[in-house]
């Protein structure tokens, strides 16, 4: 009895340990996303120097979102951007992965390999896009060099064409993030059982075959995360078109992504329209969480 | 008998052949990350001449005239690196902080909330700040807390990554029995948290200090939206900044050294932690 009423003194704590986070998320994530839903359905911007709103007016943002073409232009270079970083990606560290945990192979240096891989990701993003910007400028050195190994003969603008911008902007997610993906793969192989390989060994399979029967399956659930834990970051794509196009997403708009959009109706001061736009994204995001959320749980069950 | 020896020597090319492709796509995409710093920290030695005059492999003379000229400019860049420095390293402890005390909190303790807390903070994990920024930003005006560290501060008290990770750690390595001995010694429950639970949790601590302190480092989004005075501006700002000014007119020289100056700390720091946080990646992420 005694004992007893001694766990229930203790287990108070729980609720006061939590305290410091559940104020501070309350404060900082759940005011701020209950008053962006609510912004959503006000007019509410400066028209010149008047300011015009709040009013309600119901679902009119949202409408007014999807009617106007511009949404769908950026959903789409947002897609765009996202694929042409997460294929080369998602290839590039299967297969360094798969070297890299193949006994067979015996390769050398793995942690060297890794820590160069990873040292992107940990580039402060803006300063990177900063530095691609001033080594691909029309008089810069990668022009220059260029020039110099006789591979054109005219400056090439990289950032006057549409898709040598995109491809700048997708090259550097992809060096920002393949070290990412290939760790996490790379740890998901080295979890698989060592005498399935060694059983499809005897059975004479080649490396080729070994991947797509036995690792490809085997590795499904961590895919998924990687897959759509990449998706929501896709989605949240902002610093580097943002630094590189200066904001505009040029050229024509089609490198501008959603939430450089969003940035855009923040900086306006457009609330109604930002918080139509914030709760689209949340919405997507929320679908795609949900499923990370499902798929890790339930390999959880399965391990 | 001779189909077999065959197979057996076609594997025996196959995997030698195999090996030096292996090593040098390995090579290769060495020089394809590394190239850029390469090329930055090269830059960043010469004057706005000789980079004009075209592209050299060798350093030059000029990094401490590029930098003097740098930090004697308009750009208030000691500003920026000494405000990076204090969000970027008090987010970090009082992230790790608190989130190993929230960790605790479902760790340690049985309560009819916690099931629901655990799940909800999973849930929650994925939800970028960018989608709840209009109404932080809003806030944020209407608290007159502009141009202050606090929103961009406090907020990494709850950060459920870096819960995640901790409370993960704790299920390897910190063993109840432990907790109830030094309650047995008479040590109160905030005692015993800081000083026998912070310290074992040191490891797992250091990895997601280091994270929080680099993703804060580099934040761009929501500091540009709440730090207006330039004395108060942070690093990416600054960057930002020299993107939109007209960059013809300035000295390429210096804007290499600022992009140098603003990603070295974070590489020297990872150069000599690389281990740990390459460590970090494999196990923060992935459950199954």
């Amino acid at each position: 009895m005694n004992k007893r009423s001694k766990v229930v003194s203790y287990n108070k704590w729980g609720y006061i340990f939590l305290i410091p986070f559940v104020v501070v998320y309350i404060l900082f994530q759940l005011i701020p996303l209950i008053t962006t839903i609510y912004n959503s359905f006000f007019e509410n911007y400066l028209s010149g120097l008047k300011q015009i709103g709040p009013n309600f007016v119901g679902l009119a943002n949202y409408k007014a979102l999807f009617s106007n073409g511009d949404i769908w232009i950026y959903a789409k270079n947002t897609v765009i951007l996202w694929i042409m970083c997460f294929v080369p990606q998602i290839i590039f560290s299967l297969l360094l992965g798969a070297w890299f945990s193949n006994t067979r192979l015996h390769l050398r240096g793995s942690r060297f390999f890794k820590t160069v891989m990873y040292l992107p990701n940990l580039i402060m993003a803006s300063a990177f896009a900063m530095l691609f910007f001033a080594l691909f400028s029309d008089n810069g050195p990668i022009n220059s060099m260029l020039l110099q190994m006789g591979i054109i003969s005219t400056r090439y603008k990289f950032l006057s064409n549409v898709w040598s911008t995109r491809g700048l902007i997708a090259f550097m997610n992809f060096l920002m993030w393949f070290g990412n993906t290939t760790i996490l793969l790379m740890a998901g192989m080295m979890g698989i059982d060592m005498e399935l390989f060694e059983a499809a060994e005897v059975d004479g399979a080649t490396s080729t075959q070994v991947f797509f029967k036995i690792t490809l399956p085997l590795l499904r659930p961590i895919l998924i995360y990687v897959i759509i834990t990449s998706m929501i970051g896709g989605l949240q794509l902002f610093d580097v078109p943002q630094i590189l196009t200066n904001g505009t997403g040029d050229p024509m708009r089609s490198s501008m992504t959603l939430i450089m959009f969003l940035n855009k109706h923040l900086y306006s001061k457009n609330y109604g329209m930002g918080g139509a736009l914030s709760v689209v994204l949340f919405i997507i995001t929320g679908i795609l969480s949900l499923i990370v959320f499902k798929v890790s749980g339930n390999s959880e069950r399965k391990g | 008998m001779t189909e077999k020896n065959k197979t057996g020597l076609k594997k025996g090319l196959g995997i030698k052949s195999q090996r030096l492709i292996a090593y040098i796509v390995l090579v290769l995409v060495t020089i394809m990350c590394l190239f850029w710093f390469y090329v930055l920290f090269i830059n960043a030695t010469r004057s706005n001449s000789e980079l004009q005059s075209g592209f050299t492999m060798i350093p030059s003379s000029h990094l401490i005239e590029n930098w003097t000229n740098l930090i004697h400019g308009t750009l208030p860049v000691w500003h920026g690196l000494i405000n990076s420095l204090i969000v970027s390293s008090l987010s970090a402890a009082l992230s790790v902080y608190f989130s190993s005390m929230t960790a605790y909190a479902i760790h340690a303790y049985d309560f009819k909330l916690k099931r629901f807390m655990f799940t909800f903070i999973l849930m929650v994990m994925m939800i970028p700040t960018q989608v709840t920024a209009l109404g932080f930003v809003k806030m944020i005006s209407a608290w007159k807390l502009e141009d202050s560290f606090i929103p961009l501060i406090v907020p990494t008290i709850a950060a459920p990554i870096t819960f995640f990770y901790i409370k993960q750690y704790m299920d390897s390595s910190l063993p109840l029995a432990l907790i109830e001995a030094a309650r047995i010694d008479g040590a109160g429950e905030f005692r015993i948290f800081n000083t026998i639970v912070i310290p074992l949790l040191k490891p797992a601590i250091a990895v997601q200090a280091i994270f929080t302190f680099v993703s804060s480092w580099n934040n761009y989004f929501i500091p540009a939206l709440i730090l207006h005075d330039d004395k108060k501006k942070t690093l990416p700002i600054l960057i930002a900044q020299l993107r939109s000014a007209d960059w013809l007119k300035f000295d390429m020289g210096q804007v290499y050294v600022m992009i140098a100056f603003s990603i070295f700390p974070v590489i020297v720091v990872y150069l000599i932690l690389s281990r740990h946080i390459v460590q970090g990646v494999a196990l923060g992420s992935v459950k199954g």
